[in-house]
């Protein structure tokens, strides 16, 4: 038995294809004055899946989940929540929980009355006494690793620990949903990343469905069963982060994901040629004037008799195991990187050699 | 083994009880801080308190003690306290429609919150009265069903609410300003209606300057004389507010009386502040500290 009160996850077979669909978002559109903040956007969650809205900022992302949410009212479109409209309830009924970035605790409560708030707030037939209350609040508290600070205020902890309240506080009502707005957003980079490790953990012992927004792909990627990837107000793709990843819809997602290289590209007869590379196209490229992508570790250095795009290179900057070669290739110069044991020997500034994207992706030229 | 790299002895401080600072001139600017405001502020108040006791104790007694002093400093303290207390919730309330709320005439509502503070008391003195009067259109009215509102304890009271106001509205209104929206969406998803955001979220938020808002209009209101003494009626021991008497006093040459009734003013304030002070202090800390 875990530690504390709440459900535990089923298995991940049945939590990833199997488990029924818990949300489903259909046509919303929302904008704001003449800006159109949300386009036309459908996507669904499975129960207790965790799903990631990745994009930059004014893509949207937090405006759906402020729709989620209630906090905002949709000009179109239907939500449904296990197959309830849920545009119809109002916020209170909504039970979703909600953590800010900014964490939005209660600052002249003591941590123990924030986790508390959600359950003293209920209608006096649905609340629960007060010793159920503080067991409550006494097992969120331990759930989220904070059992001796019950007692303090939120001025008196680090952001990391304030964020693991809000947490606490939005589990504390048993949500059916958990939305998260950029939960690591005000922290530093190493507490994200503890964070990150720990909310995964937290979710799939919860079992509730969570909504996690954020503009740092790695995060997303990390962290989420499936990635939505928006771009001004419009769903641009969905699927898990490996899929995302090695087939994004287009030049847009290619690039928000890593670090990317572009060059323009033709394609005739099944042959695709970059500047003075030929090589086979493959089956699925489109056809004419392309723009051919690469992630700029994913590349084979040859010497000038060999296969690739002619570069010649300007900088090496070693750093441990890992290189990063600058190369000038068709007049750009592009940062190029390897890694341990890739990093080819004999490469300096001045040495002209040849590029092999290992794996180009390649899109119709825009 | 070069120089720097033994630590400097530490150098005796030729004032210990000062904190360094990089800023030069503080005995300068200390000089002329303490010199202003003993002049301007610790001097006229140390001449105050020393004055009525030319009278002795049992005269200093004697002349608090009479039921027309007495009843003009109950008067005064009373009504005040009241009026301040009644500004608290109009205030919230006030403070809270200018600044939740967006609607034409909101900026000239704004202003007209100033007013107050602007008006010299005196024209608000006969303002207050030739509405308020008998003849006047809401005296005139209130008459009617038997309500005595100039001339009487509530014409001073109606002065009191009205002058102090603005303290009230004008402390809360950044506070509202600044108060984070998410915090009441937070409290939204967990399910918490209208009234238990403001009751439990809201509220508490605006404590601190709440408190200090009501012990400005306190203050101010004890001390108000201009727009008071018009509609007061000033009758002895009825609706003769305390600086009023110590005017009379002082037109009765009885300099040393008048003192002592400041001096009563004084202590009475100085208390209520403290205990003011002392009350915004923990409302301030809890959530802070």
């Amino acid at each position: 038995m875990p530690e504390n009160s709440l459900p535990t996850a089923d298995t991940d077979a049945q939590k990833r294809g199997k488990s029924p669909l818990s949300l489903e978002i259909s046509g919303i559109s929302k904008s704001f004055g003449r800006f159109p903040a949300l386009n036309d956007v459908s996507l669904h969650a499975r129960d207790k899946e965790f799903l990631a809205l990745l994009g930059p900022s004014g893509s949207g992302k937090t405006t759906l989940l402020r729709v989620l949410a209630g906090l905002e009212r949709p000009d179109a479109g239907e939500v449904r929540f296990a197959g309830e409209d849920f545009l119809s309830l109002p916020v209170r009924s909504r039970k979703v929980g909600m953590v800010f970035q900014h964490y939005a605790l209660f600052r002249h409560m003591t941590v123990a009355q924030n986790i508390a708030f959600g359950l003293t707030v209920r209608p006096r037939r649905e609340r629960p006494s007060k010793s159920e209350t503080a067991d409550r609040v006494a097992d969120l508290l331990k759930l989220v690793q904070l059992e001796d600070l019950g007692a303090r205020f939120p001025a008196q902890l680090s952001g990391g620990q304030r964020q693991r309240v809000a947490l606490a506080r939005a589990l504390a009502i048993e949500p059916k949903m958990l939305l998260l707005d950029e939960p690591f957003g005000a922290l530093d980079a190493q507490v994200r990343r503890e964070l990150r490790r720990w909310l995964r953990e937290l979710h799939d012992r919860a079992g509730v469905t969570t909504v996690f927004v954020t503009h740092d792909q790695e995060e997303a990627l990390d962290l989420a069963d499936r990635v939505a990837i928006l771009k001004d107000g419009r769903l641009i793709q969905l699927g898990t982060p490996n899929e995302v990843y090695e087939k994004p819809a287009d030049p847009f997602v290619y690039d928000f994901l890593g670090a990317a290289c572009r060059l323009p590209g033709v394609i005739e007869g099944g042959r695709l040629t970059v500047a003075d590379w030929e090589s086979k196209a493959p089956a699925d490229a489109p056809q004419g004037r392309v723009d051919v992508f690469f992630r700029p570790d994913e590349v084979m250095f040859a010497p000038l008799d060999g296969a690739g795009l002619a570069g010649e290179v300007k900088a090496v900057v070693q750093r441990g195991p890992d290189a990063r070669i600058e190369c000038l290739i068709e007049g750009r110069l592009f940062e190029l990187e390897a890694r341990g044991p890739g990093v080819p020997s004999g490469v300096a500034p001045g040495l002209s050699l040849r590029i092999k994207p290992l794996r180009p992706k390649i899109y119709a030229a825009a | 083994m070069t120089a720097h790299a033994i630590p400097a002895a530490p150098v005796k401080a030729r004032r210990p009880w000062v904190v360094h600072s990089v800023l030069p001139g503080f005995g300068l600017s200390l000089g002329i801080t303490l010199a202003y405001l003993g002049a301007i502020v610790v001097l006229p108040l140390v001449a105050l308190a020393i004055r009525p006791w030319e009278l002795g104790l049992n005269g200093v007694v004697h002349a608090l003690a009479a039921p027309r002093v007495a009843a003009a400093l109950r008067l005064s303290f009373g009504l005040s306290a009241l009026a301040a207390l009644l500004n608290a919730p109009l205030g919230v309330l006030l403070a809270w429609t200018l600044t939740r709320y967006e609607f034409p005439g909101r900026r000239i509502l704004d202003a007209l919150v100033d007013l107050p503070f602007a008006l010299p008391t005196a024209v608000a003195g006969i303002a207050l009265t030739a509405i308020y009067a008998p003849t006047g259109p809401l005296g005139s009215l209130a008459a009617k069903v038997g309500i005595k509102t100039a001339y009487s304890p509530l014409g001073i009271f109606i002065a009191l609410v009205f002058i102090g106001l603005p303290f009230v509205v004008r402390s809360l209104q950044p506070v509202l300003q600044d108060l984070d929206k998410e915090v009441e969406e937070a409290a939204t998803t967990l399910g918490a209606n209208a009234l238990q955001r403001a009751v439990r979220v809201i509220l508490p938020a605006l404590g601190p300057s709440l408190v200090s808002g009501v012990s400005l209009a306190f203050a101010r209101a004890v001390g108000e004389y201009g727009s008071v003494v018009f509609i007061a009626g000033n009758l002895p021991g009825k609706t003769e507010i305390a600086p009023l008497l110590i005017v009379i006093k002082l037109e009765q040459y009885d300099y040393a009386g008048a003192a002592a009734v400041g001096l009563a003013m004084v202590a009475i304030s100085f208390g209520s502040l403290v205990a003011i002070n002392g009350l915004q202090l923990f409302l301030a800390r809890r959530g802070k500290a």
